[in-house]
């Protein structure tokens, strides 16, 4: 009736053991086959000392990135063909697009590099006086070695038009983040339909509408805040748009589980929701921020421009750094561009600050603590479970020991 | 009982729906009304800024009617205006910079989700992110300053070789002549591109990479199980899944490469006239055109500058919802919605 029944032979067997594992290895699945490094190198140096006959002996051909780019090229066509002598088609396919797709990533960083470390050199002449901090440009003329005249101006004016559009656009933005997430219905999606289509405005414009309305309709002055209310437009719908993204990431279970134990809506939002997106949102405003400090055209604009301290926001043009930077490198003299450059350095500094908070803040996911988050939850819990006991005392040794 | 069975459901006809109403408490109601107060006044100061570019923009609209659309030359104070020749230089601009950044930006994009070790793509990562963060002004300074020397060689060897497509034509250059002066390539809509395009690529890039690393493993893995290489999952599963992202990716950095303004300002040499050569010195784009004139403007040439603003902000507008609803409808847009 059953199989059981019938004397066969086990059809699985078990593998003897200490058989001969000695004679086994390991087979490598990944890293490099000496036939790869050989394509490699061959496609290389075929590849520049082919184009090195062109640039040389045939063609009237110039300059170093023209070199690298028409070697790149023969040296992809020598690598394929290489290759295609020991592999089959798709493989030969296969290296050709991982062959191209390092080279572009090659290429976006050795761009980055190169960007960050010319402005470094560059703006390092002007930088090694330390006068470059302390001083304005009032006394400083076009002619003036580089041991007269600073930024101190700009590095003030940018804290307090950073500041001031900060103050408008952030809580404004984060609301209007919550307002898109959390309440239900026709209009929000409009709204929501409305700041998608205003992160289009080109920054230029914002400038160009605060220019209009308030200083020639309303008679403002060139000036600090005129210039911080062109930035808030700016970043407004960027700070928006980017709250929106992260409340998204908040589990709905957590949500829910807020809800089911009765909390209403506003608690939900203060106690569950927004602190889970807490990382997410300040890196949202820092990016918003580092945004804002880097905008030049709205600026150029609204703000005016003077080559004295001037800390009053409403009063007189301010200056601020990337309006500096632009406005110095107009000027065709050697120590002009160097201070410019110099500028553009200290702002590039500011950003690189304001982009490593972020990362420091943001690298978490929605809901991740960081350990003194997690030590003070512990710690909150814990005074829950004395409560919980009709202890409402500091809780002892003795107490925590029965609990845990 | 089975009697019972058949005659419990009585099915006439659809029971009215039962109408579910909270009972707000008072801090459910304030916390409502203010976030729909924070929605109105954002909605406010959106629609404040259309309107009011639209009003001041319509005064100069109307006493150039069509001819805003057609001419060349700016000069609003007398004489015509127009936006042919500011429109056709952004829009040439764009072209070239999203060329360059579409290759850099699925390239690196397929890199940081496929490729990299692990440690390597987080450093990626950042280094993209950063990259976006860099400042306008660094870019158009080191544009102006360092690649612009750097390029002159590439777009003479180009408009030498490939001079007979009307668009890399130089005029007024003798092929391999060793004495043309280097600055007739300088400032070029090459150039302008080439900045722009370095800009936007991390943009394009974080759209496509957040789609290409959602691709459904149990797809990925049945690629490679049917015997495909890298690549071969890489073209059936990833590309195609990304497809969405991959265009509204090149949209929104062509939307970006429209609007920018001061990196093109610090590299071009303006001129009035339609530029179709994009290897030769001298372009214009409409940003360029507002940033320069502002200053010096009569309020209807201002209003002119606002028109021409408002037909650049109508041309992004267009390409980003293009790229909202490509992206939307794409099967990994569905997924990163939900």
């Amino acid at each position: 009736m059953t199989v059981l029944d019938q004397k066969t032979e086990p059809r699985t067997s078990i593998p003897e053991r200490g058989r001969s594992s000695a004679t086994q290895t390991r087979r490598k699945l990944g890293g490099f086959r000496k036939s790869d490094v050989f394509a490699l190198v061959g496609g290389l140096a075929a590849a520049s000392a082919t184009t090195g006959l062109l640039w040389l002996q045939i063609g009237p051909f110039t300059g170093a990135l023209g070199y690298v780019i028409v070697s790149w090229f023969i040296f992809v066509g020598t690598y394929a063909l290489l290759v295609s002598f020991d592999e089959n088609r798709p493989t030969m396919w296969d290296r050709i697009a991982t062959v191209i797709v390092h080279s572009l990533a090659l290429v976006l960083f050795a761009v980055l590099v190169f960007v960050i470390v010319y402005t470094f050199v560059r703006g390092a002449t002007a930088l090694r006086h330390l006068n470059f901090f302390t001083q304005d440009m009032h006394d400083a003329g076009p002619l003036d070695p580089l041991t007269v005249g600073g930024i101190k101006h700009a590095i003030i004016g940018t804290l307090i038009e950073l500041g001031i559009a900060l103050a408008v656009s952030v809580p404004l933005g984060l609301l209007g983040g919550v307002f898109l997430h959390e309440i239900p219905g026709r209009f929000p999606r409009f709204v929501r339909t409305v700041v998608e289509a205003m992160t289009a405005l080109p920054d230029l414009l914002a400038g160009l509408f605060i220019f209009a309305t308030l200083i020639l309709i309303f008679g403002m002055e060139k000036s600090g805040l005129a210039a911080a209310l062109a930035l808030s437009v700016t970043i407004l719908p960027i700070i928006i748009r980017a709250s929106d993204v992260v409340l998204r990431l908040v589990p709905g279970n957590l949500t829910e589980a807020s809800y089911a134990l009765g909390a209403g809506h506003w608690r939900t939002v203060r106690y569950v929701v927004l602190p889970t997106a807490r990382s997410g949102l300040a890196t949202a405003v820092i990016l918003g921020a580092a945004r804002a400090i880097g905008e030049t055209s709205p600026v150029l604009i609204t703000a005016g421009a003077t080559a004295q301290v001037n800390a009053d926001p409403v009063h007189g043009p301010m200056m601020s750094l990337p309006l500096l930077s632009y406005t110095l490198v107009q000027n065709s003299q050697d120590n002009m561009v160097a201070r410019g450059f110099g500028t553009a350095t200290t702002l590039l500094v500011l950003v690189l600050v304001l982009f490593a908070i972020a990362r420091v803040i943001g690298g978490r996911g929605p809901g991740q603590l960081s350990r003194r988050q997690q030590r003070r939850r512990a710690a909150a819990s814990r005074r829950d479970l004395n409560r919980f006991a009709g202890q409402t005392t500091a809780p002892t040794g003795e107490a925590q020991g029965e609990f845990s | 009982m089975s009697d019972v069975l058949v005659e419990a459901p009585e099915r006439q006809g659809p029971q009215p729906r039962v109408r579910l109403k909270a009972n707000l408490e008072w801090p459910d109601r304030v916390f409502r009304g203010v976030a729909r107060g924070g929605g109105l006044l954002v909605l406010l100061i959106m629609a404040l800024v259309g309107t009011f570019l639209t009003y001041r923009a319509l005064q100069a609209l109307r006493q150039a009617g069509f001819s805003f659309v057609t001419t060349q030359d700016w000069n609003p104070d007398g004489g015509g205006f127009g936006i042919a020749a500011v429109m056709v230089g952004t829009v040439l601009i764009a072209i070239v910079a999203i060329v360059v950044a579409t290759a850099l930006a699925v390239g690196v994009a397929l890199y940081i989700s496929e490729m990299a070790p692990p440690g390597v793509r987080r450093l990626m990562v950042a280094l993209v992110d950063l990259m976006a963060a860099v400042p306008s002004v660094v870019y158009g300074l080191w544009g102006a300053y360092f690649l612009q020397w750097r390029v002159l060689g590439l777009s003479r060897w180009i408009s030498d070789w490939f001079g007979w497509i009307p668009l890399f034509k130089v005029s007024g250059v003798q092929r391999h002549d060793p004495l043309t002066p280097e600055t007739l390539y300088t400032s070029s809509t090459f150039i302008a591109g080439l900045v722009v395009a370095l800009m936007v690529a991390p943009i394009a890039c974080s759209v496509m990479r957040e789609a290409f690393s959602q691709a459904p493993p149990g797809e990925r893995e049945g690629a490679y199980a049917l015997g495909a290489t890298r690549w071969g999952m890489i073209r059936s599963v990833v590309l195609p899944f990304g497809r969405g992202a991959l265009i509204g990716g090149i949209m929104l950095g062509l939307g970006r490469a429209l609007g920018e303004t001061i990196a093109v300002v610090l590299i071009i040499s303006p001129v009035f006239k339609i530029q179709p050569h994009i290897f030769e010195n001298g372009t214009s784009s409409v940003s360029s055109l507002i940033a320069l004139h502002y200053g010096e403007s009569s309020p209807f040439a201002l209003s002119a500058l606002m028109a021409a603003g408002l037909a650049l902000f109508a041309l992004t507008l267009l390409v980003n919802f293009a790229a909202a609803s490509i992206v939307a409808r794409s099967r990994s847009g569905a997924v990163s919605e939900a």
